[in-house]
């Protein structure tokens, strides 16, 4: 009898930690909403839960007089390029790291991943002055080059791993029956590697989606910008005058974002520790 | 007798003398012609047109690179400093790419010389076509990836690093002036002169603080909540697990400038909807006192981050066989027996490198610091502001203040701190072992 009431009240404890946590995961989320339906721009009258409820800035978005629509656009371009290349390029070296004998492969990814600890701002200002050289400053090509090259060693890692365990036999028997280098890769690795492929491709479409720091520093003319770059000028020309306009920007992106990731999160994780470890 | 084993007999007599030293010589003296020497005219001939596009294309601009490199400009107004130091890392990588080509070539000449005296024929060339595409498609594979990776992580890397022994800034900066090499006199005025040294602990220890403090909090958040929500007990847990992922599904960019607002010292939500009405007075200065700036920063890279490793020690959980947890039970262990014994370790060992990731993420977490005070409020008798970490504060020499070999100096630190840390960390842990020995 006792237990039963110390179980009950764990379990109640449990759920009240649980409210608690919930309600100050809704909270910034909810408010966001609320302001982005607020008539008006100021914060100052703004409310939660809006008085004068209003699509006036939805609508304003959407209109000439912003760039919302083109940003949009922007960041799609480069999350897509970003993705469709990340997979491209990073399966073709892990492949290599995970079947081949070449100078280099021993040390070359470990250096590698080491290198890619060293922060990107260090490379800030050779990057602009290298993009300028060569004439890529302001472009989005210029971006995407530096996103993909950028994040080829952490998911070669990741997918090596994950190559690492598709069994030999496999691409030996397929060998014998007289398949080339590229059709083993391409028969046999990719249609295998599926899940961590697709992890990598969520990963890449998602990065530079959410980055701020690199496109703030590449992109200048407001007809390049991507949806982070532009959402933060939003408020950082005149605080308070735009934040309900950056509220309602934002809640255009998060919601479909969101939405894709709930759906894949179990990939995601599962991805992630197939790769970063063998059980 | 036909007269094909004839002609390979007297072949075999030819490479008898073959000698791979006059081969590597030959080599040595011109690429390719050592190869020429084995008969391997195809290659031969690939060797002897890349050292003659090398010496016609590239011989004087490598000339002019290492030239700008050493020098970095002698006619202030003329020379570029800069520019020239672009040109003479380009040239530096160009040289190592070109040299290991040529001892390459070296090696390869002798090595198949030796082969060839030693009765080995070269193949047809169809064949041979065939045996070079065997050899060299790892390299093709790695080729375009290795190439992105030289001109984004490496180049880069070396330019700062020289960057960080010039006196390039504001103040002394092409193409008014020529940038000269200063040695370590970067290093030296960081640590001896007041204002550098003042803001230079100041900033590194807040990361410190700031790393450990923030990552841990999300690391034991999550796994609370993990162990909580896996309770049998526990009913909704999907429903619960979706909403408690939520934070990670929203952009970060997002949330951050969203708090930032929220936390506002004047308007902001927190101010005027809990603190004032809940305990009254005039609300914390969240913005510009720098103790709550700093807390604030913290509390909002947990709620940020801990969705991450819930997710990530959820996953390890619900795969951890419940056979431990009974055979446990039998030997009458408690509870934190079970989670210290069983639990922790299956979690630790499966998640490690991506925690060690965590904190390398948080070490270098520019995105929260800059979007949700720019890195302030100001601090008096600093350069830097009160929330500012290492990589915020780079940012601010590099384009507020264009102070560029200071911040070039102050990120090479970072990058020996965070790379020996993970360096020692990835050592220390068995699953990257794995991974990393091939």
């Amino acid at each position: 009898m006792n237990q039963r009431l110390v179980s009950r009240i764990e379990v109640t404890v449990i759920y009240l930690i649980l409210l608690c946590v919930t309600i100050v995961i809704f909270y910034p989320l909810l408010w966001t909403i609320g302001m982005s339906l607020n008539q008006g721009s100021s914060l100052y009258v703004s409310s939660l839960i809006p008085e004068n409820f209003s699509l006036e800035h939805y609508k304003w978005l959407f209109s000439e007089e912003s760039d919302y629509v083109l940003w949009y656009k922007n960041s799609m371009i480069v999350s897509l390029a970003v993705m469709i290349g990340s997979v491209i390029i990073t399966s073709l070296v892990a492949y290599a790291f995970s079947r081949y004998q070449f100078i280099g492969k021993k040390n070359g990814l470990y250096i590698f991943l080491l290198l890619q600890m060293f922060p990107v701002m260090m490379a800030m200002v050779a990057l602009y002055m290298f993009l300028n050289m060569i004439g890529l400053l302001d472009t989005l090509t210029g971006l995407i080059l530096i996103y993909l090259g950028g994040q080829i060693p952490f998911n070669v890692w990741l997918v090596k791993g994950y190559f690492d365990t598709i069994p030999r036999e496999l691409d030996q028997a397929a060998r014998i029956d007289g398949a080339g280098h590229l059709r083993v890769f391409w028969s046999i690795m990719l249609p295998l590697a599926k899940p961590i492929l697709s992890v990598v491709a969520l990963f890449n479409f998602m990065m530079p989606l959410f980055d701020f720091l690199l496109p703030s520093i590449v992109l200048s003319s407001p007809n390049n910008f991507t949806l982070a770059v532009g959402l933060f000028n939003f408020i950082n020309d005149q605080f308070a005058n735009n934040f309900t306009r950056f509220a309602a920007g934002s809640v255009l992106i998060a919601v479909p974002i969101a939405t894709i990731y709930l759906f894949l999160q179990k990939y995601l994780v599962g991805g992630l520790t197939a790769g970063g470890s063998k059980e | 007798m036909s007269s094909k084993k004839i002609k390979s007999k007297e072949q075999s007599k030819n490479f008898a003398k073959h000698m791979p030293y006059l081969a590597m010589l030959l080599s040595f003296i011109f690429a390719g012609l050592g190869q020429l020497y084995n008969r391997r005219y195809l290659k031969g001939t690939i060797f002897i047109v890349l050292e003659c596009t090398f010496l016609i294309t590239l011989l004087d601009s490598i000339n002019y690179g290492l030239w700008g490199l050493r020098t970095l400009g002698t006619m202030p107004g003329v020379d570029h400093s800069i520019q020239l130091l672009v040109f003479g890392v380009l040239a530096l990588i160009g040289v190592v790419i070109i040299s290991t080509l040529y001892i390459f070539n070296i090696i390869d000449a002798k090595r198949q010389a030796t082969k060839l005296r030693e009765g080995w024929r070269p193949p047809r060339f169809k064949r041979a076509l065939k045996e070079f595409y065997d050899y060299s498609f790892p390299y093709l594979m790695t080729g375009p990836g290795l190439l992105l990776m030289i001109f984004v992580v490496i180049f880069p890397l070396m330019f700062s690093v020289l960057l960080a022994f010039t006196n390039y800034n504001l103040y002394n900066s092409p193409p008014r002036s020529l940038v000269d090499w200063v040695g370590f006199e970067n290093f030296k005025n960081l640590i001896t002169v007041p204002i550098w040294q003042d803001t230079f602990l100041s900033v590194i220890s807040w990361t410190v603080v700031w790393t450990v403090l923030a990552t841990t909090l999300q690391i034991f958040l999550g796994l609370f909540l993990a162990l909580i929500v896996n309770d049998p007990r526990i009913r909704f847990k999907k429903l619960i697990r979706t909403i408690l992922i939520l934070p990670w599904a929203v952009p970060a960019f997002v949330t951050i400038l969203v708090f930032s607002a929220m936390f506002n010292d004047d308007f902001g939500a927190i101010n005027n909807d809990i603190i004032i009405p809940l305990f009254g007075g005039e609300g914390i200065q969240w913005l510009s006192d720098p103790f709550y700036a700093k807390t604030a920063v913290i509390m909002i890279q947990t709620w940020l981050g801990f969705p991450f490793i819930f997710a990530l020690f959820t996953g390890v959980l619900q795969s951890i066989s419940q056979d431990w947890y009974e055979a446990a039970s039998v030997d009458g262990a408690s509870r934190l027996q079970k989670f210290r014994n069983i639990t922790l370790p299956h979690v630790l060992f499966a998640t490690a490198p991506l925690l060690i990731m965590q904190y390398a993420q948080n070490f270098n977490n520019f995105n929260i610091i800059y979007l949700f005070n720019e890195g302030g409020p100001p601090v008096q008798n600093q350069n830097a502001g009160g929330t500012d970490i290492l990589i915020s504060w780079v940012y601010k020499l590099t384009f507020d203040t264009n102070n560029y070999s200071m911040a070039a100096v102050i990120s090479i630190i970072m990058g020996l701190l965070i790379s020996g840390f993970a360096f020692y960390q990835f050592r220390k842990t068995r699953s990257f072992k794995e991974e990393g020995e091939v």
